[in-house]
């Protein structure tokens, strides 16, 4: 049986469950508990549960990871929120310098089971410090997982796998899709981490994308379908481990690669995944891989301005158009796909 | 004084002492590589806080933890190969000097970066406390810490939420090279206990007795009322920060007015006094100590490197793919 829930719903489920079945398992951060989470992801879960396994926060953010990785250590199965994955920056020694690298520095004698949650990447009009993808940095982490579901049924089975894993899980979700429902079976499930969703299947083009980004691909395609290029669309969903072998299976099948990213393109998810591409079916590829981003600046704030700097059905046309090799149609909206205006190339210009 | 506890806990700064000044020695012949920050002078601290915590309580050091180490697990041996980077090393060769690891007796490392284990001390705490077991966490840093952001935020949640820990500050007048007055608004590190609030005290880390008294009545209070302390043991290193730190910012007389205070050979000036030993008994237990420690150089040296075949072991735990 499968029922219509939101995405927020779908993560109180899975936290909600995994607290029922182990003791061990507790959600801290600022406003989980009193407040209700907030984005009402934690709704109702301080009283389900109780304080001592909702444990509302001072806005201490170094402090309240740290007190996860330290109870991580000794055996407890902390879920930490972040208000924002913004804020986790405030915190980024405690999730690089020790949930990451504790395991390895001890010769193994301890695991770190513990996820990192709360939304990533821009919504609508937050500012600079407020609307950013966090992900490449985790991504280049040794010791660190990194998770960034797309619909209400991947979040839910991956969190659950999440909380269950005994290694640190970054797990990053976005404010834009909080409210989005979807379809997520009644029965107790599970979805394994680094294994990608095939989409939609296809034959002319593969394309790569992850969190709202999947959301951006889905309202493309019709203008691509009409277009006669039958895409198939991947979700990778796990970031860290990636499961290279489904990209690499759908390169070797369409020969063409387009990556849509929210981040930005210098060092970012897509970069690597390109590389994989390129190292390892090279000979497979008819066209230059092409990536979606954002433009390389800081979010401004003009919803313009916005608009502009984030990826867009348009840019997602034009960069599958010229993977393809079809001639561009129309505007594009704004500034072109894959002419990305890094510091390094104006300066050197 | 108690004649077996004094002698113990004398035996135990005399391990450190020994073993550090070997680790030095074989840092100069090349055997040991990266960092060595020697504890030499501050031995008094960690043998005084450790023998007053039960053997369950938990230990969360710096990386200048050889002490602490030695003085919860007297494991030479893995120590010393874990300096010289083997694979019979505490942490298995991946720690090094900075990063001594013992889970089974709850020693959990081994911190590099300043102040960022603070909170993380806190979090073993806060396990304890949720699962109303009575385990202790013992927390070390320098007065370098206490500027940290990490610092304060890990007492200002150990303070809200009546964690059962113990922060001991070794102040050792010196924040790697700069001295405290440059680095430190207030005289007393403790003081900053005042604003989480938590109890406080200062005492003289130099006298391993006093230290353990301290440190006693701070681990019954976060025992018995699950509360913290901030205790600041006033110390000092007699080695620079690292070895490659020759110390010249710090006066001959400085270094002699300290040396007088050596928590040591001040130990054994009132062992001798209190006629609890003779200079030939200590002569002797320091024979045996040295022995103890060139066996485990000799344990070191003959111990294979890691197996390059394993450089992706510790990485990850195993996936167990969605199962519990």
């Amino acid at each position: 049986m499968t029922r219509q829930i939101p995405f927020r719903q779908a993560l109180r489920e899975a936290m909600s469950e995994e607290m029922e079945r182990d003791e061990r398992v507790f959600l801290m951060g600022e406003e989980v508990g009193a407040y209700q989470g907030a984005y009402k992801v934690s709704q109702g879960m301080l009283e389900r549960f109780g304080e001592r396994r909702v444990v509302d926060t001072p806005i201490a953010e170094t402090g309240f990871a740290g007190v996860g990785v330290g109870a991580a250590m000794v055996g407890l199965r902390p879920i930490i929120e972040f208000m924002t994955f913004n804020f986790s920056l405030v915190a980024f020694d405690q999730l690089v310098n020790n949930a990451a690298k504790l395991r390895l520095m001890s010769g193994g004698q301890f695991t770190l089971p513990i996820v990192f949650r709360g939304p990533g990447g821009a919504a609508h009009q937050l500012g600079a410090q407020h609307s950013q993808c966090t992900e490449p940095f985790y991504c280049n982490i040794p010791g660190l997982k990194v998770v960034m579901p797309s619909n209400p049924r991947d979040a839910k089975g991956l969190l659950k796998s999440a909380i269950r894993d005994d290694n640190p899980v970054i797990f990053i979700e976005s404010e834009m899709l909080y409210g989005t429902k979807g379809e997520v079976p009644e029965e107790e499930y599970a979805i394994p981490l680094g294994r990608a969703d095939v989409v939609r299947p296809g034959t002319d083009l593969t394309i790569v994308a992850w969190s709202k980004m999947q959301h951006l691909v889905a309202l493309a395609l019709p203008a691509l379908e009409a277009e006669g290029i039958d895409a198939e669309v991947i979700d990778p969903r796990t970031l860290r481990p990636l499961d290279e072998e489904t990209i690499l299976a759908s390169v070797r099948k369409t020969n063409r690669l387009l990556i849509v990213e929210e981040g930005w393109a210098a060092c970012g998810v897509g970069a690597h995944i390109a590389w994989l591409a390129q190292s390892r079916a090279f000979d497979h590829l008819d066209a230059p891989i092409a990536r979606v981003t954002s433009e390389e600046v800081p979010m401004p704030f003009a919803a313009n301005l916005e608009k502009a700097v984030l990826p867009s059905v348009e840019k997602v046309l034009a960069a599958a158009r010229r993977v393809l090799g079809r001639p561009a149609q129309g505007a594009s909206g704004g500034a072109r796909p894959g002419t990305h205006r890094s510091g390094a190339s104006r300066s050197g210009g | 004084m108690d004649k077996a506890l004094v002698l113990g806990l004398y035996r135990d700064m005399l391990e450190i002492r020994r073993f550090e000044e070997v680790a030095q020695r074989c840092y100069a012949e090349g055997l040991i590589g990266g960092f060595l920050h020697l504890y030499i002078g501050q031995e008094g601290v960690a043998v005084g806080a450790i023998s007053a915590a039960e053997p369950a309580d938990y230990i969360v050091a710096t990386y200048r933890e050889h002490g602490h180490y030695l003085a919860r697990t007297h494991d030479l041996r893995g120590a010393m190969a874990e300096l010289f980077g083997r694979a019979t090393g505490c942490s298995k060769g991946r720690g090094g000097s900075m990063h001594l690891f013992r889970a089974e007796q709850r020693f959990l490392g081994g911190h590099a970066i300043v102040g960022g284990h603070v909170p993380l001390a806190a979090g073993v705490a806060f396990a304890s406390k949720y699962r109303s077991e009575k385990d202790v966490t013992l927390c070390f840093f320098g007065d370098g810490s206490a500027n940290m952001g990490a610092f304060h935020e890990g007492l200002c949640l150990a303070s809200l939420w009546k964690l059962p820990v113990v922060f001991i500050c070794e102040n050792n007048l010196y924040a790697m090279g700069t001295p405290l007055y440059k680095t430190l608004a207030v005289e007393d590190v403790s003081t900053r206990a005042l604003g989480y609030p938590m109890a406080r005290e200062t005492v003289n880390g130099d006298d391993v007795m006093e230290v353990r008294e301290a440190v006693r009545v701070a681990v019954r209070r976060a025992r018995e009322e699950s509360l913290p302390t901030l205790l600041e043991a006033k110390t000092y290193r007699f080695r620079g920060h690292s070895i490659s730190d020759p110390g010249k910012y710090r006066s001959k007389e400085e270094l002699e007015f300290w040396k007088q205070r050596d928590p040591i050979s001040t130990l054994a000036s009132r062992i001798l006094g209190l006629g609890m030993a003779t200079e030939a008994m200590l002569k002797d237990l320091d024979a045996e100590v040295r022995r103890e420690v060139e066996d485990a150089v000799t344990f070191a040296r003959e111990s294979p490197e890691p197996d390059p075949d394993t450089l992706y072991d510790y990485v990850y735990a195993e996936d167990k793919g969605g199962e519990p």
